[in-house]
């Protein structure tokens, strides 16, 4: 086994293999640094190339794509945090504080250094366990991964910043919004108000941007200054080096973490950043710095992130199954190359799986490599006048979205749920239990369901499954006891934000109790199978938020912990009017189409909002009139098209 | 939106006033960009199969336009076939690849489909293949002691009744065999796990997860193979799959059960059900309003395509051994597919409803 390991490692080390995962790497770094792309857009876009090409160059320059996707999109998470990939989702919630502290180069580094390590961690794991693979993805059924997902869900408490009703109800209303759709037990549509488009259920990517991206880009223009609030940009990266070194058990963690969720076929990968955030939470003394910057909030996450790939490769190798979507497009590149994946991979086809492992080992640290030269010139962008930035933040944020399912209703449910994330902020439901809710909630419905159907209660009293149920008993302790002592918020500082006049408290929440009640009574609608679930879920929502009203509506002095508004002090007329602008280009897009809509729209926002002279305003608009040109031709895209579209027949990018 | 299919629709006409005057001027599409839309999103049996045939396309075509894959993914196939119907111009600029999710709700009465088989007009229909089998726990050792199962309860995984897992439903109902579906699968490797594990007892795999997944399982002994849905020949009879010739068709599986020949609407409804996930699953279509010059270079350039060497060189469980229908070929599997008699339908649809929760 050892001389075909080194001789698989001989076979990769040529110069036209190299050159194949050089071209992989830097494709996918590219791709990583733009945020929304990812892995899925990537491997699109070299799928065609794939065709005719020689085996091991091929999975080389696959591998080194995907191996570096979750490295770079840290970048975007840190510096402006957009949250690309639904593998960087976490790293905002301390990554993009420490940015504004003017500590970028800080949590850069430390998050590189923690992603090479989990990326080479998960090699490591692919190795050892090729060979026992096959019988340790079958143990884990149904009922285990019912209880992986409220095992994710436990976390919940320990993110609940100071108020356990609050945090419950944000889960809730997480699990709700991930209902829409097809339900796993019937194929029910729910709360898809007849809508084709929601028949699919929301796209993570979207909510992710909505949640977390657009309510900080509001903020961050209402400050005027720029993102990094210090000027110290050069300082940080041993210091981040070092950060990692002293949270290396943590890192370890992390990588165990990342790697087995992603060999477990069924839990969507991108429950594992949260699952190691909140254990990087729970694991550390002195939590009064998370949310607000801390760098084991950073490195938990990214290193289990690229841990990840390596554990999610074992069962589309192994059974042909994809853990997720890029998995899904390198299993169809592995079946253009004439690979097929199954038991042979661990055994006859032995070679291949090497091959992969090296190029993912090697990938990872060329990919860090190059982020770490990269980055002192990316970082420069926390210290340009925000109001220049933001407009290209807008442009990518509606260019990931509408990635999604390339719709205008991409665009349409980045709005809606934007606005939703501005009143999670505003009010401190944490965001982050709201997605871990979301991420959650079709997988926790279809695996009981199918726990039920398969063993019946007996499903309790299977071994993994009391370890689990152990496990999540100990995480809801711990979770429990630390929001009594020293909660954290994700959300913002509680001091600051605690309000004298508290009526839109009072109303937002009860907009949610109204919500979680509309839930309750579109359940009944339903089949008994698809209606279980959104009624007791509604039930739960129902009565945590409710008691989150009452705390409310008896005002200041009783509400405690329930009372939180960010723009309690607050001088000016608030977000809105940047979130106003931000309609307007969507608006603007549904009336002549996304291409058009972007220049226009470039060239009043620097003219009215920048004051920006001409000069300035020529060239940034011809910067991002080219840049989105150069891509979609790259990625063959269309933009959304508008009304003007449906009339008239332009030609692209117009189209 | 009016408007321009009244302009497209003058322009075809003026294209064929053209074409006829100038009797069968050469068409080319030098230059050109063609797009392939596919209603799914990228990885996935039709996103790998339109871009393997894209290259080849490119270099049969008249001219060799550059053809590219366009994926419009959404409602399970729906939003990208409504798209499509709704929007492409009859001038050979895009083709289309529907499937068997495509064509399911169509010939079940989705109210959600605003698209119509009949407007459409094959290139090539690319079949493929199923096998129902079960485990060896199941107390079976080959498929002929079918009749052993009767009065045993099966466990089926299944993604849905109104998916791909519609005909295997039909089938073991027909059958009589008494099986208890657990819905919410994402994907025939779940379901296959889920069978592996021991937690279910029956399932259907697609011909590539055959040949590579579960022979070796069947050699083993851990599996059973029962029955395959086969493949319809010229005449439509259907013969025993190409893939697997040991494995009996369910019509020869019904006959060890019942001891005839299946008929009837539900057989109806199981037949035409059966062929559009199978073996019409993947036809290209262009829109039949095309001028027929166009029509007539893309059906001869899938039929080069399908003959060229290095296709078929490559074709590996792609397109694996079906013969690919072109031509003549093409129309008869194509109508086979998409079309069901009225009664089998309002069987099939008051069958879904009652038994399995449908709502429609």
């Amino acid at each position: 086994m050892l001389d075909l390991m080194l001789s698989t490692l001989v076979g990769l080390l040529t110069v036209d293999r190299m050159m194949f995962m050089m071209i992989g790497v830097t494709v996918g770094i590219f791709i990583g640094v733009l945020p929304g792309l990812g892995g899925i857009a990537g491997l699109s876009l070299m799928l065609p190339f794939v065709y005719g090409m020689e085996p091991i160059a091929a999975v080389a320059m696959l591998i080194g794509l995907l191996a570096v996707v979750p490295t770079a999109d840290t970048f975007s998470s840190v510096l402006m945090g957009i949250s690309g990939g639904s593998s960087a989702q976490a790293t905002v919630v301390d990554g993009f504080p420490m940015a504004k502290r003017g500590e970028a180069a800080r949590a850069l580094s430390a998050a590189f250094f923690a992603s090479m390590i989990g990326g080479l961690f998960g090699a490591l794991v692919l190795t050892g366990t090729v060979i026992v693979a096959r019988p340790l993805i079958l143990s884990f059924g149904s009922a285990e991964l019912f209880m992986l997902t409220l095992f994710g869900l436990s976390t919940v408490a320990a993110l609940s910043g100071g108020n356990l009703a609050k945090g419950i109800a944000a889960a809730s209303l997480g699990l709700v919004f991930g209902m829409v759709g097809a339900a796993p037990a019937t194929g029910e549509y729910r709360l898809d108000f007849d809508m084709l488009y929601l028949s699919d259920g929301l796209q993570l990517t979207i909510v992710g941007l909505a949640i977390f991206a657009l309510p900080e880009m509001f903020d961050l223009l209402r400050g005027g200054g720029s993102i990094a609030q210090g000027q110290r940009l050069g300082r940080g990266w041993l210091q981040g080096l070092r950060d990692t070194f002293a949270a290396r058990w943590l890192v370890l963690r992390c990588s165990v973490i990342g790697a087995v969720v992603g060999i477990v076929p069924g839990i969507g990968n991108s429950v594992v950043p949260w699952l190691s955030y909140t254990h990087a939470v729970q694991t550390t003394k002195d939590k009064s710095q998370f949310g607000k910057g801390e760098p084991r909030g950073v490195i938990g996450p990214e290193s289990a992130n690229n841990a990840t790939l390596g554990g999610d490769l074992m069962p589309t190798l192994m059974f042909g199954i994809p853990g997720s979507g890029s998995m899904a497009l390198f299993l169809a590149g592995m079946v253009l190359l004439g690979l097929q994946p199954g038991p042979a991979m661990a055994d006859r086809h032995l070679d291949v799986t090497y091959t992969i492992i090296w190029s993912l080992a090697i990938a990872n640290v060329i990919g860090t490599a190059l982020c770490i030269v990269l980055a002192p010139q990316i970082a420069r962008l926390t210290f340009v006048r925000y109001v220049l930035v933001a407009p290209f933040m807008m442009l990518i944020i509606t260019f990931a979205a509408f990635q999604a399912t390339r719709s205008f209703s991409d665009l349409l449910a980045l709005l809606v749920l934007g606005v939703l994330g501005m009143f999670l902020r505003r009010f401190g439901w944490s965001r982050a239990a709201f997605l871990i809710g979301f991420v959650l909630s079709t997988d926790t419905e279809r695996y009981l369901y199918q726990a039920v159907q398969f063993q019946g209660a007996a499903f309790l009293s299977r071994p993994l499954v009391l370890v689990l149920i152990a496990l999540t008993l100990f995480s809801l302790w711990v979770g429990i006891r630390q929001n009594k002592r020293n909660a954290i918020s994700t959300e913002g500082d509680i001091e600051q934000s605690r309000a004298k006049v508290l009526w839109p408290q009072v109303a937002f929440t009860a907009v949610v109790v109204g919500f979680f009640a509309f839930a309750i009574i579109d359940g009944q609608k339903n089949s008994f199978l698809a209606m279980l679930f959104p009624v007791i879920v509604g039930c739960v929502g129902a009565v945590t938020a409710a008691m989150v009203l009452f705390a409310q509506s008896r005002g200041p002095a009783f509400a405690g912990t329930a009372n939180f508004d960010t723009e309690a002090r607050a001088q000016d007329k608030g977000p809105w009017i940047f979130a106003a602008w931000f309609a307007g280009l969507i608006a603007l897009t549904a009336l002549i189409g996304f291409y058009a809509a972007l220049l226009l729209f470039f060239v009043v926002f620097l003219r009215v909002i920048a004051r920006s002279d001409w000069r300035q305003i020529l060239v940034l608009t011809a910067c991002a009139g080219g840049a989105t040109l150069g891509l979609a031709w790259a990625l063959n895209l269309v933009f959304p098209g508008g009304l003007l579209q449906a009339y008239f027949d332009l030609p692209w990018p117009l189209r | 939106m009016i408007r321009i299919g009244r302009r497209a629709l003058l322009g075809a006409a003026a294209v064929g006033v053209a074409t006829s005057a100038r009797a069968q001027a050469p068409v080319s599409f030098a230059g050109r960009t063609i797009e392939f839309v596919i209603p799914f999103a990228e990885a996935g049996g039709s996103d790998v199969w339109a871009r393997f045939f894209a290259p080849a396309l490119s270099k049969h075509l008249p001219g060799n336009p550059n053809v590219i894959v366009r994926n419009i993914p959404g409602g399970g196939s729906i939003t990208g076939a409504n798209e499509w119907a709704q929007r492409a111009r009859p001038d050979g600029s895009s083709f289309f690849g529907p499937s068997a999710s495509t064509h399911l709700p169509y010939l079940l009465g989705d109210r959600r489909v605003r698209y119509d088989y009949t407007k459409w007009t094959p290139l090539i229909v690319s079949p493929t293949g199923g096998v129902v089998y079960v485990s060896s726990r199941t107390g079976i050792t080959r498929g002929d002691q079918i009749a052993q199962l009767r009065g045993r309860e099966l466990v089926f995984p299944s993604q849905g009744a109104t998916g791909l897992d519609i005909v295997p439903i039909l089938a073991l109902h027909l059958l009589g065999l008494n099986t208890r579906y657990v819905y919410g699968m994402r994907g025939r490797g779940e379901a296959r796990i889920a069978v592996e594990r021991g937690d279910a007892n029956a399932d259907h795999q697609t011909t590539p997860a055959w040949l590579t997944q579960m022979v070796p399982m069947v050699r083993a002994g851990a599996a059973v193979p029962l029955f395959s849905y086969g493949v319809p020949d010229a005449q439509g009879n259907i013969q025993r799959d190409p893939s697997f010739p040991e494995i009996p068709t369910f019509e020869e599986a019904f006959r060890l059960m019942h001891g005839r020949a299946p008929d009837g609407p539900g057989y109806a409804a199981y037949r035409a059900c059966s062929v559009a996930a199978f073996a019409g699953q993947k036809p290209a279509v262009l829109l039949k309003d095309t001028p027929a010059p166009i029509i007539a270079a893309f059906r001869k350039a899938f039929a080069d395509a399908v003959a060229d060497p290095d296709v078929i060189a490559r074709r590996g469980d792609i397109l694996g051994d079906y013969p690919q229908a072109v031509g003549p070929a093409a129309d008869a599997l194509y109508a086979t597919a998409t079309t069901i008699s009225p009664e089998a339908r309002d069987w099939v649809r008051n069958f879904l409803t009652t038994q399995h929760n449908v709502r429609f």
